[in-house]
C-alpha cells in the first residue's frame, strides 16, 4: 500500500528528498525516526537558512550600524514576522524570542508568578502536562505562596472537563490556567480553546504550552484568545535552542521583564533602569540569530508545502500503526483520545520499553522510551514508561508497517 | 581466569555472532545466569541511578575479593550487567578499580555507555569501582 495512492495529492518522495539526514544508515539499516516529538528532522532550506547567515551575514543585532548588522537585524525580523503570521498574532512585537518552550514556559511563570499571584491564590494545569509545564508554576507557587491544582486525567488519556470546569468557575482565587495545547505523551489534543473561553469569563490569565502543536496543528492565537503560547522551533522543522513566547500586547506591557541585560533596556543608571519596548524588553543579550533564522525558513517551508495535507498524512500514519501495533499480543495503547496527532505511546506486557527501544534501534528505527518528562502521567496510567512513536510529514507507511513488523521481532526475541 | 582473561572470554563469545539478532539474544541469555540479588537487597537504596530500567546491585567483601549480585527489570539491562558481574566478581578491589572497559566497545554494546541518561551502563561500572574503592579503603 503506498501513500501515494492514499493521498495523490502528497509528494511523499518529493518532502523525503527535502531531509538529507533520511538518507543516513543505522546499523546498516536505513533510517526511520519516529522520534519527532522529541525534536524533528530539519529540511535542507532550514540547515542552509542557518548557515547562510554565518557565511554571508554574520553580525549582532539591533546595534550596529553596518551593513552586516542591518541585514542580520532584518532576517531576524522577518523570521519574527513569519511567526507572527503563522500564528496569526495581531502584532509582530507579541513574538518573543527564548531557547525554546521551556524557556518560554520559565519566562511565562517568573513574569505572571510577580505580577499575580499572591498567598492563596491558585494556578491550574493538567495532570498531563510536560515537566517543563509543571515546575515552572511549581516554583512560582512556593515563592508567592500560591497552591498548584491540576485537571485529572480520564482513561483515555483526556481532560476531565468537568472538573476543570469546577476548578476554573468554583474557585475565585484561580488566577492562571497552564495547559498543553497536544500531550507529548498521549498524542491528545485537547479542547484548548473550550477552556480559556471559561477561563477568560473569571479573568484568569491563559497560558498553552504548544510545543507538541506547532508542527501539526493550525495555531491561531487569536481564535484560541490565549494570553500567552509557547513553543519550540526544533520540534517544527526548526533549529534546536529556538523558541517562542507569543503574548497578548496589554499582558506584556504588564509583565516585569525576565532576565536583564543587554538589548533589553532602555536607560540604565546605576540607580535604576528602565526597559526597551515589547519585544526586546524580554530579550536580553544576544540571542540566537543563526537559529531564529533558521526557524523563520522552518515556518515559511511548512507553510509552502501545506500544514494541513501533513496533518492528513501525519493522521493517516497514525491510523494506520493504531491498527498494527494492536495486532501485537499484549500491547496497549496509552492516550486513546478521539482528537490526536500523530503520536502512540503503548506498552506490552512483560517487555520492558527499554529493552524494546534498544532492539528497535538495532533494526534502524528511532523511538522514544521511558516516562517522556511526564512522571505524574505514568503514575496515572500506571506504569513506569511506555515506547512511544511519533511521525512527521515525512514518515511514510512502509516505515510505519516495518516499526509494527520489527516490534514484533523484538517481542519475540524478548519473551 | 584473570579479569582480562575474562574479558578476552567474552570478547571471543561475542565474536561469533555476526548479527545484531544473535549478538543480543546471547545477551538476554547471558542475563539469565546472573547471580541474582536476595530479595532484602533488592530494595530502593540499592539502585543504579541513572538507567531507564531499574537495576539492583548488592556486593560484599569476602576474603580478598569483591562479590556481585545484581538484577534489572528489563533483560538487555540485566544481560549486560550479567556480563560485567562476570567480568568484576570475585576480583580484588584494587583489580576492579584498574580495570579498563573497553571490552565493552569490542562486543559491539559501546551505544550502552554513552553518557545517555537512558542508559545507565556506565553508571553500573561507576557503582561497581565505588563499591570496590569502599573494600579496598
Amino acid at each position: 500500500m503506498k501513500p501515494a495512492a492514499l493521498i495523490p495529492a502528497y509528494d511523499i518522495e518529493g518532502i523525503r528528498a527535502q531531509f538529507p539526514i533520511l538518507k543516513e544508515l543505522v546499523h546498516g539499516k536505513p533510517l526511520v525516526y519516529f522520534d519527532n516529538a522529541a525534536t524533528s528532522q530539519k529540511p535542507r532550506r532550514v540547515i542552509k537558512a542557518e548557515s547562510a547567515y554565518y557565511a554571508t551575514i554574520n553580525a549582532n543585532v539591533h546595534r550596529g550600524v553596518h551593513t552586516l548588522s542591518t541585514k542580520a537585524t532584518e532576517a531576524q525580523e522577518a523570521a519574527r514576522e513569519a511567526i507572527r503570521k503563522h500564528i496569526n498574532a495581531k502584532h509582530a512585537h507579541e513574538v518573543i524570542f527564548t531557547s525554546g518552550t521551556t524557556a518560554s514556559i520559565n519566562l511565562a511563570a517568573a513574569g505572571l508568578g510577580q505580577l499575580l499571584l499572591k498567598k492563596g491564590d491558585e494556578v491550574v494545569i493538567s495532570g498531563m502536562e510536560h515537566h517543563s509545564n509543571i515546575v515552572p508554576w511549581q516554583l512560582a507557587c512556593e515563592r508567592y505562596g500560591a497552591t498548584l491544582k491540576a485537571i485529572p486525567i480520564s482513561d483515555s488519556g483526556e481532560w476531565d472537563l468537568s472538573i476543570a470546569d469546577s476548578l476554573i468557575a468554583d474557585s475565585p482565587n484561580c488566577k492562571i490556567l497552564a495547559t498543553s495545547h497536544v500531550s507529548n505523551t498521549l498524542g491528545t489534543i485537547n479542547p484548548a480553546k473550550q477552556l480559556i473561553t471559561k477561563a477568560k469569563k473569571r479573568g484568569i490569565v491563559t497560558v498553552v504550552d504548544g510545543a507538541q502543536a506547532i508542527a501539526h496543528l493550525n495555531v491561531n492565537v487569536q481564535d484560541l484568545d490565549c494570553d500567552l503560547y509557547a513553543f519550540s522551533g526544533h520540534k517544527a522543522y526548526g533549529p534546536t535552542g529556538t523558541g517562542v513566547l507569543y503574548g497578548r500586547e496589554v499582558l506584556l506591557e504588564r509583565m516585569p521583564p525576565w532576565q536583564g541585560g543587554g538589548e533589553m533596556i532602555d536607560t540604565v543608571t546605576l540607580e535604576k533602569s528602565t526597559w526597551a519596548k515589547l519585544p526586546f524588553k524580554f530579550e536580553a543579550g544576544t540571542p540566537h540569530i543563526a537559529g531564529i533564522i533558521g526557524l523563520g525558513e522552518a515556518i515559511r517551508w511548512m507553510e509552502d508545502y501545506d500544514k494541513e495535507a501533513m496533518a492528513t498524512h501525519e493522521h493517516l500514519l497514525l491510523e494506520h500503526a493504531t491498527k498494527g501495533l494492536l495486532t501485537i499480543d499484549g500491547l496497549r495503547i496509552i492516550g486513546t483520545a478521539k482528537e490526536k496527532v500523530g503520536v502512540i505511546s503503548f506498552a506490552i506486557d512483560g517487555v520492558h520499553h527499554y529493552d524494546l527501544g534498544t532492539l528497535l534501534d538495532q533494526q534502524g528505527i528511532a523511538v522514544r522510551t521511558g516516562h517522556h518528562c511526564t512522571q505524574p502521567l505514568m503514575g496515572r496510567f500506571g506504569v513506569s514508561g511506555t515506547t512511544r512513536v511519533s511521525f512527521a510529514c515525512f514518515n511514510t507507511v512502509e516505515e510505519v508497517e516495518g516499526m509494527v513488523a520489527a516490534t514484533r521481532k523484538a517481542v519475540k526475541m524478548l519473551r | 581466569m584473570s579479569l582480562a582473561q575474562t574479558q578476552q572470554e567474552l570478547i571471543s563469545e561475542f565474536a561469533l555472532f555476526t548479527d545484531w539478532q544473535d549478538r543480543y539474544e546471547h545477551l538476554i541469555e547471558l542475563g539469565k545466569d546472573l547471580p541474582l540479588i536476595a530479595p532484602e537487597h533488592k530494595v530502593d537504596a540499592n539502585l543504579v541511578r541513572g538507567c531507564q530500567s531499574r537495576v539492583w546491585l548488592h556486593a560484599v567483601q569476602q576474603g580478598d575479593v569483591v562479590h556481585f549480585t545484581a538484577d534489572s527489570d528489563a533483560m538487555i539491562t540485566k544481560g549486560i550487567v550479567a556480563l560485567l558481574v562476570r567480568v568484576y566478581t570475585g576480583r580484588a578491589p584494587q583489580e576492579i578499580l584498574n580495570a579498563s572497559t573497553e571490552f565493552i566497545d569490542r562486543i559491539g554494546l559501546r551505544a550502552h555507555l554513552s553518557p545517555n541518561r537512558a542508559n545507565g551502563l556506565s553508571a553500573m561500572i561507576d557503582q561497581m569501582k565505588r563499591y570496590a574503592l569502599a573494600f579496598s579503603a
